[in-house]
């Protein structure tokens, strides 16, 4: 328990990721040694679990798939029951750098969740079409909720404090989109103070992202649902004393 | 109406709530899964025996046709008792998921124990 990052657990949702994970976690554990790797597995068919184990790294292994909010939030609630005070977001595919890991925890420090961004000047991540205007509208909703400037509020790179860990390890949303857009939602209204990092978005280490114009289209739609029915949930609120799960 | 489709009407109406209480009976459904079926095979017994009911409850709300009242209530309790099993899918998949991950979790620590074991038992 020397190293500074002691306690923060970098959780890693992965669905069937067996060719790109041994790469992520070993570029973890080149730039980041001594941070702990939980890999939650969401009900692979291929050899997730076996091949993170292999690399060293905590296996969560859910039955079947549960979608990453249902991933993360079990991700959330090893943190809590392991003593861990901050959780890392790394997406399984490769396409988060661990180099930006520091900066995210560095603004954590006044912060309660660090979102990594990719459009906000680094890197070369672009999206065109109803994709980009769904970014757009979410982007200036959550903006105001969280009373700063969230420039890519559907990133999964992120980090998230003590406060944010206890809040998202019980109330983390299991819904299409509620990993990135509803959980912002119950965060920024549960009074946490919200930040964002620039960083670079790297190519996807295997498979490819979707550029159809008809399924962002679709995205589009299903992204302002997720965002009204979330603005119309109650709100829910932090307790300070330690309620245990 | 002749006495054949009073006699089927009844029948039809005592089959239904027979089957709803065998069910109940058997434990196969419970209580507040049942309450809307029994209101309504409630319902459909009494109008079989008195059809004079529906015509007058029907006159009661200005409908003109009195089965056009049947055709309207039995929409709206099959609209709410699929409302009820939606949200009763719901509740269920959210404890099938907490209950998942309970299991990872136990997994995990289970694992973890018996590592140490075993370094232990190697020393």
């Amino acid at each position: 328990m020397s190293t500074p990052y002691a306690d923060t657990l970098i959780v890693m949702p992965a669905l069937n990721e067996e060719e790109a994970l041994p790469a992520i976690i070993r570029e973890v554990q080149e730039k980041l040694p001594g941070i702990a790797v939980l890999v939650v597995d969401d009900g692979s068919v291929d050899r997730t679990a076996a091949v993170a184990r292999r690399e060293g790294a905590l296996v969560l292994q859910l039955p079947f798939n549960l979608g990453v909010g249902g991933a993360m939030r079990a991700g959330f609630r090893f943190a809590l029951a392991n003593g861990f005070r901050n959780v890392v977001q790394v997406d399984a595919d490769g396409q988060h750098d661990p180099a930006d890991l520091p900066a995210l925890l560095a603004e954590l420090e006044t912060a309660d969740l660090v979102l990594g961004a990719r459009f906000a000047g680094v890197g070369t991540y672009r999206v065109r079409g109803p994709r980009h205007w769904a970014m757009v509208v979410l982007s200036g909703v959550l903006s105001r909720l969280a009373k700063t400037t969230l420039t890519d509020t559907t990133s999964g790179f992120r980090a998230s404090g003590r406060r944010a860990v206890e809040l998202f390890a019980r109330h983390y949303p299991a819904e299409y989109l509620g990993d990135t857009v509803e959980s912002l939602v119950i965060a920024a209204r549960a009074g946490c103070v919200i930040r964002q990092v620039p960083v670079a978005m790297r190519q996807r280490t295997a498979g490819t992202p979707s550029h159809n114009p008809f399924k962002s289209a679709i995205y589009l739609g299903r992204a302002g649902l997720a965002l009204t029915i979330s603005l119309l949930r109650p709100r829910v609120v932090i307790s300070d004393e330690a309620v245990p799960l | 109406m002749n006495t054949a489709s009073y006699i089927f009407g009844i029948v039809a109406a005592a089959l239904t709530l027979v089957t709803v209480i065998e069910l109940l009976r058997r434990r196969r459904l419970r209580e507040r899964h049942i309450v809307w079926w029994l209101i309504f095979g409630l319902l459909v017994l009494v109008i079989a025996v008195f059809p004079s009911v529906l015509v007058w409850l029907a006159a009661l709300v200005g409908i003109a046709i009195p089965i056009n009242l049947v055709f309207f209530v039995s929409i709206i309790a099959l609209f709410l008792v699929s409302l009820q099993q939606s949200a009763e899918a719901t509740r269920l998949e959210n404890k099938t998921r907490v209950l998942a991950e309970d299991v990872a979790l136990l997994e995990l620590r289970v694992r973890r124990l018996e590592e140490r074991l075993e370094r232990e038992r190697s020393e």
